[in-house]
């Protein structure tokens, strides 16, 4: 039904264009500069007058639509059976494949009579919906269609209404991003309830399991992030240093000292790295990486766990080399040829032209670059997953095994959970604690950027 | 020996009006874009401690020749130069010439002022840096003072001089382009349309500075502006197509020049 709403309410606009588009033409008849406003604007803005109130309408028809199908299919039931949350949606799970004929087992009466209200009052509210929608269309558009005419501004209109669009596209955006963040904050306030804070921030140790028996031992789990931070610390240093220098250098050849045609072809190379999917990488740095390191390490006697930091910071080195590369290329492109003229006939070689001028000129946009790059490394899982292990080892050494605030969440919420443990909730505030890291991240970068600026420009 | 020493005094102090020391000679310079040709066989010779204007109308390849007196084409990859340049009489294309000493001996200022997003005092301090020609601070303290006042922005900037570069004004930022070239003692200054993109009254305070300047520094200026030649110039060379049509001093060029295109252009009639 709600496939068909919106078709009618393509088809109604699409049409209605048109209809106005005609109307103010034929207006305006020979003469198209007595109009105001060019055809096209009178259409368009009829097309909005039709489809908005639809649009609207659905939005706020269709959640009461549904608050009533359920409460005509709950009336017969037991209440017993729908006094919670989880009682009413299994109901209408199974109401809902009554209706599609794939029931397993025999329904009982009451699901059969349930059923049947439910489908009747289905249909009853979207034919409802279906009227109200077009009636409220129809009446916008013949109060729009009465309004074209030489004087009327439709093209004004038109440029209001593409404001308030735009306006409403990032009101989501940012509406979007604010309710997650409250959700977020709310069920780590929720795990706060159940584990100290002071507890989750400085403790040492993280094993999260929870005990199936009262009188297990580790019943309680221990949720210390201290060895997360530290292995999330040392893999995401490890690869930028492999990506930092490498990026910027190869960023640095490739608009500097390569030909046109020679950067054409490496800058795409490189950045085919970055498509490449990381669970693709993550196989390469267990199969291939980590023994190599391993069995590197113990040609010269050190012990190497067979999952170690060290290889997962590598292979995510090599992931985050394009984003480092391909945005310091543009930035240092972007630095005014003047300045390199300027420094050229002060008698400057390249090396120092670019080193004194060029990357001082570059700066903000580097560290974009590199705080991009960080950025992924700190939320990348996968590489982690498949290379660095799930030992939550409090450990600087990058050749024992460590695991990640990400590798943590995923590995909570794999699986079957109870919703209200300590565990699961323990994930939120992992993605809490890993929110604001980047939060700071990025707002430590601002302020390189700005300070540079002020100094400079 | 005495005789000698008197003639060379005499010659010193009158120098005779048609024959001044050469500082720079460019002997049938050709140069190529890929394979457009943008110069076909000039020569021309640069006196010292004097201007020479480079006028004509634009794309005839003023800046073309400019920029071969201190190799700065030698940074566009498709630039080919054949002929002859001398500095001194050496010649500059000869493979033994380091061109970052050459650069250093022949400074630069652009059309468009272009400092770097450096401080004023980084700003002149560059060349003086980057060349070893100071000993501690204090030396590049003065150095940079001194190239500041040379330029006669000193006191304008002296209460700023570790603000930015960029945030002067056009003709500030041309003069303290000004300041920076002359920071490593260069003995030749070439000048792209140094005040194209400036307002009247900063016109002014650079045509004044090139006149100022002119006492110790051979000078190459490349102007569209008769007027402009004709204030701060001694010499001027005119080009047209590649070519230099007329080459004179001053005064007589815009006077009686002997060519008809030279005429049509100072008058303008065409370019
Ligand atoms: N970098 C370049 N690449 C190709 N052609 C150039 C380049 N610079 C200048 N030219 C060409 O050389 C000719 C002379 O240019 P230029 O010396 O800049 O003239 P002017 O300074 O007298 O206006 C012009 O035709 C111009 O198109
Ligand atoms: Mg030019």
């Amino acid at each position: 039904m709600t496939t068909a709403y919106f078709l009618i309410l393509a088809l109604l606009t699409v049409s209605w264009f048109l209809v106005g588009r005609q109307r103010a033409s034929s207006i305006a008849g020979a003469d198209p500069a007595s109009l105001h406003s060019l055809p096209s604007y009178h259409g368009l803005f009829l097309a909005a007058l039709i489809c908005l109130p639809m649009i609207l309408i659905f939005i706020v028809g269709a959640p009461l639509a549904e608050r009533y199908i359920e409460a005509r299919a709950f009336s017969g039931l037991d209440p017993a059976t729908i006094s919670d949350e989880l009682g009413r949606s299994a109901v209408l799970r199974d109401i809902q494949s009554v209706l599609a004929g794939n029931y397993a087992g025999t329904a009982t009466p009451e699901l059969t009579t349930a059923a049947s209200a439910y489908s009747s009052a289905a249909s009853i509210t979207s034919w409802l919906l279906l009227i109200a929608g077009i009636a409220a269309a129809l009446v916008a558009a013949m109060f729009g269609f009465r309004l074209i005419g030489p004087e009327f501004r439709a093209r004004n209109s038109v440029e209001r209404l593409v404001k308030y669009i735009l306006l409403a596209c990032s009101a989501i955006a940012v509406l979007t991003t604010v309710g997650i963040v409250f959700s977020v904050v709310f069920e780590t306030i929720q795990f706060f309830s159940k584990v100290n804070p002071i507890d989750f921030l400085f403790g040492l140790q993280w094993s999260p399991q929870t005990a199936i028996r009262a009188d297990q031992v580790g019943s309680s789990g221990a949720f210390g992030i201290v060895p997360l931070v530290t292995g999330t610390l040392l893999i995401t240093v490890i690869a930028i240093a492999v990506a930092g220098p490498l990026g910027l250098f190869a960023a640095i050849y490739m608009a500097e000292y390569a030909s046109p045609r020679t950067r054409s072809i490496v800058k795409p190379i490189l950045e085919i790295l970055a498509g490449i999917p990381t669970v693709v990488l993550g196989f390469f740095a267990a199969l291939t990486v980590a023994p190599f390191i391993r069995g590197s390490g113990e040609s010269i006697g050190l012990s190497v766990s067979s999952e170690s930091a060290l290889a997962a910071g590598l292979v995510m080195g090599m992931m985050i080399i394009p984003f480092v590369s391909s945005l310091s290329d543009d930035v240092i492109n972007a630095v005014p040829q003047s300045l390199r003229d300027g420094s050229y006939a002060m008698g400057a070689t390249k090396s120092e032209t670019i080193k004194k001028v060029i990357l001082p000129a570059a700066l903000p946009g580097i560290v974009s670059a590199f705080m991009l790059a960080i950025s992924r490394a700190v939320g990348e899982t996968m590489i982690v997953v498949m290379a660095a292990g799930l030992a939550a080892n409090l450990t600087f050494n990058p050749l024992e095994a460590v695991t990640t605030f990400t590798v943590q969440i995923k590995t909570i919420l794999v699986g079957d959970q109870e919703f209200d443990s300590a565990k699961t909730l323990s994930a939120f505030a992992l993605g809490f604690v890993l929110f604001f890291f980047t939060l700071v991240l990025n707002f430590i970068a601002l302020q390189i950027v700005k300070r540079y600026r002020e100094q400079y420009d | 020996m005495n005789m000698l020493s008197e003639v060379d005094v005499e010659k010193k102090l009158y120098p005779a009006p048609d024959q001044p020391k050469a500082k720079m000679k460019g002997d049938n310079v050709s140069v190529f874009y890929g394979a457009k040709q943008a110069l076909f066989g000039v020569s021309l010779d640069v006196p010292e401690k004097m201007v020479t204007a480079l006028i004509g109308p634009s794309g005839c390849g003023k800046s073309t020749f400019l920029r071969c007196l201190n190799r700065m084409n030698d940074t566009i990859s498709i630039c080919r130069v054949t002929g002859n340049i001398t500095l001194d009489n050496r010649d500059i294309y000869d493979p033994k010439i380091d061109v970052v000493q050459l650069r250093a001996r022949i400074g630069m200022v652009f059309q468009k002022p272009n400092p770097f997003p450096k401080s004023i005092f980084e700003n002149v301090a560059y060349g003086p840096r980057i060349h070893g020609l100071v000993k501690d601070k204090h030396h590049l303290d003065e150095i940079v003072e001194k190239s500041l006042q040379r330029a006669g922005l000193f006191t304008e900037v002296k209460d700023r001089l570790h603000e930015s570069g960029t945030g002067l004004s056009g003709g500030q930022q041309q003069r303290l382009c000004i300041a920076r070239a002359i920071a490593v003692s260069p003995e030749v200054i070439l000048m792209d349309e140094p005040c194209s993109a400036l307002d009247p009254i900063a016109t002014a305070k650079v045509e004044e500075l090139i006149d100022e300047l002119r006492e110790n520094y051979t000078i190459v200026i490349v102007t569209h502006s008769m007027q402009q030649a004709a204030r701060v110039s001694q010499r001027t060379a005119m080009f047209h197509l590649g070519n230099i049509v007329e080459v004179g001093d001053t005064e007589m060029m815009f006077t009686s020049p002997t060519e008809k295109r030279t005429q049509d252009y100072i008058t303008g009639r065409f370019g």
